[in-house]
Formats: structure tokens, sequence, C-alpha cells
């Protein structure tokens, strides 16, 4: 029987289309993804069932495992004048360079009594290695920072303040308890701590009640 | 698309002398930056945390020593926190710790703040929390979250300072019990 000559076609396939669809998507994932904000180390936050998000230009108190405490002002229209004012009410008497030193870092984390001689350096410490805002009950230099920043916002709307901890899960409470007095001394009562999304447990009050979450 | 018309479509002849160079194909196998592409892609895909941290409203109480909110005893429960994720609870005041004073842990205490919850009319409940030094801050965010998850209303149920017989209860408990 003869054989049916089949026409040899080339497998050759165009993959420009292809390559164009594949730079397409990765360009839009790179620009689509939001930069993390700036972490001092490693936070390991609690979960919550929370659905607020977040904002990023908050007042962000940093709680690390090992009790360290962190200021970072997300908010750049304030972050100036909450720096002048804690020169202006500690009598810092850093120089104009050392605050814009002090103004361009995203972390606030040695105490006064070092904060001058820290920026002086010439290659700024890592943040991990500084020393953290003190805040034992006998000297809670956390309640003259946030006495400047709600300084710098007073006379606005009290919703522009985003006050946010984020705290360790190793954290001990004691160190959550000083920032919370740091904050009480300064008659703030209403803050936010940054969690971790988690999902409302199956068949309790909530589930069944979606509303009280509001 | 990546090709280009090389073809001179030999309207004019080249001169006498001039070589003629063999035409090569201007196709580029664009299959290994294909794969690039999308390996890239997955990369990207993958590292993205995809989870916006949230943010979880605490609205502290506001100290006012002429204005001190009474509570009824059979209504209220207190939650102890102490250290390895160890809850220890009672109803009312404190007068005999070794039947009152009960512990527990995250996995129970759900059971345990719905049980109150429904045997308590809901315009007299309420939760004290009280979290020991050595408590870690997970413990107290967890147990507002779990205040939440229940369905407590806000107002009924408060972070207050442990006292003096409360941690010496804890530390004896957990020193019984071998925790460090």
């Amino acid at each position: 029987m003869p054989r049916v000559k089949v026409p040899r076609k080339s497998t050759n396939v165009d993959m420009t289309a292809m390559c164009d669809v594949a730079f397409l998507l990765l360009s839009f994932f790179i620009l689509a993804t939001k930069q993390k904000p700036p972490e001092v180390v490693q936070i390991n936050t609690p979960s919550s069932v929370s659905t607020k998000v977040a904002k990023t230009d908050a007042v962000l108190v940093t709680l690390t495992k090992d009790g360290k405490v962190y200021l970072s002002i997300g908010d750049n229209a304030h972050k100036n004048d909450v720096i002048d004012g804690i020169n202006r009410i500690k009598s810092l008497n850093l120089t104009p360079d050392e605050l814009a030193k002090l103004k361009k870092q995203d972390f606030i984390g040695e105490p006064f009594s070092k904060l001058k001689n820290s920026l002086d350096l010439a290659t700024p410490i890592p943040a991990a290695e500084m020393d953290g805002i003190p805040t034992d009950s006998t000297n809670n230099e956390l309640v003259d920072w946030i006495a400047s920043v709600s300084d710098a916002y007073r006379g606005e709307d009290i919703s522009n303040l985003n006050l946010l901890v984020k705290g360790d899960n190793d954290a001990f409470y004691s160190s959550f308890k000083n920032i919370k007095d740091a904050f009480a001394k300064n008659e703030i009562y209403k803050f936010k701590v940054v969690t971790n999304a988690e999902g409302i447990p199956a068949g309790s009050e909530l589930a069944l009640n979606p509303e009280a979450n509001k | 698309m990546a090709e280009l018309d090389t073809s001179s479509g030999g309207s004019h002849k080249k001169g006498p002398g001039v070589k003629k160079s063999p035409k090569k194909s201007t196709k580029v196998d664009l299959t290994p930056m294909v794969d690039l592409g999308f390996l890239l892609i997955t990369f990207f895909v993958f590292t993205t945390t995809m989870s916006q941290p949230t943010a979880m409203q605490l609205n502290e109480p506001k100290p006012d020593p002429h204005n001190e909110l009474e509570v009824k005893q059979s209504a209220t429960m207190t939650l102890l926190l102490g250290k390895q994720d160890k809850i220890y609870y009672y109803n009312g005041i404190l007068t005999d710790p070794n039947s009152q004073f009960k512990s527990s842990d995250f996995k129970e205490i759900r059971q345990i703040i719905v049980d109150k919850k429904k045997s308590t009319p809901s315009a007299d409940l309420m939760f004290i929390i009280k979290a020991d030094k050595k408590a870690t801050y997970k413990d107290a965010i967890d147990i507002l979250d779990e205040m939440t998850i229940c369905a407590i209303p806000p107002g009924h149920y408060a972070e207050v300072d442990l006292n003096d017989q409360e941690a010496k209860l804890i530390q004896q408990t957990e020193e019984a019990n071998g925790i460090k």
C-alpha cells in the first residue's frame, strides 16, 4: 500500500509573543509590589482577627524581642517638627548638621545621652545595634518623644495621628506596659497595634455575628 | 515579529568582485528568554508578601480616680496571663484561692469565656485581664483578640495591673508545675 506522505512541518513556534507576555507580567509584578517599609529587626507580630489595614504614614513604636524600643515617624510632614521639638524640649543642643542627619534616619533608637555622639559618627550605627529608647519607669524617655509627637500634631484633627505599636511575640508584657505608660502620661489612650491578619475561627461568636467586629 | 527583512529583494545587483555572503537567518531562539521571564515572575510572585499587616485598635481606660467603674462580683471573671501561654482565671473576688483559682490555656479559654458570657446577664458582664510581668506581648494581644472573637462588647473587658496576691499565686502555681 502506498503510504500517504505527510508533509513535515517545523515544530518551531514563534516565542516572541510568549516572551512579550512574560516580561509584561514581570514588569507588572515588580511595579505593583509595594516596597516594605524598612524594619529595624525582624519582628514577628501576633495575629488578630482585625481587618483594618495598618497605615504606613504612622508614628510607629517598635518593640523588639529583647525589649528594645525604637521610634519611627512615617509621616514626613511631621517628622521634622517632632525632631526639632525634642531638640528644644530636652535642650539636646544638636547642630543643624546633626538634626539633618537625625531627620534622615529611619529609626530613632538611642537614649538622649548617646544621641549627639551617635550622630557625629561617620558611619551610622546599624539599627539593630542601637540601645533603644529607654522606657523604664525611672527613666522613660519615650514619654518625651511622645510629648514631642503630640505637640507636632497639636491643633490638628486627632485622627491624623496614627499611633502604632509593633511588638514582637516574645517581648515581655512589662515592656509593652512601659510603652502604654508613656502614652498614658501624654493622655493618649487610643492607639493601634500591628498584627497579622488571621481568619475568624469557625463556630465562634464572631463568625456567627460578624457585625460585632466593626 | 523578531525577523528583519534581510532580503534585499534583488533589485540591484552587486558589482563585480563583491563576494556574495551567505544569508543567515536573524531568527533568535527566544525560548530561554521566555524561561527566564517566567522564572523571574514566579520568584516575584512567591517573594511578595500578600498579607498586609493589619492594625488592632486598643482603647485603654482613661484613669479617673473620681469615677471608678463598679462591677458586679458575680458577673466578673478575672483572667491572669502567666508564663508559657498559661492563663489562670477566677470568678468574682478571690477569697479562697484553692477552689477558685484555676489554670487554663489558650485552647480552652474560648469555651470558658463563652460559658461565662452565656451564664451572665450581658449588661453586667465584665472580664478583667491582668498580665504578669513575664507574660509575653503575644498573650496580651491574643487575649484581647479572644474577646473580639467571643464578641464581648468593648467596655466589658479591661486590662488592669496585677495585685500582689495574684502575682504570688501565679508564681506559686508556676513553681508547683515546674514552669520557668
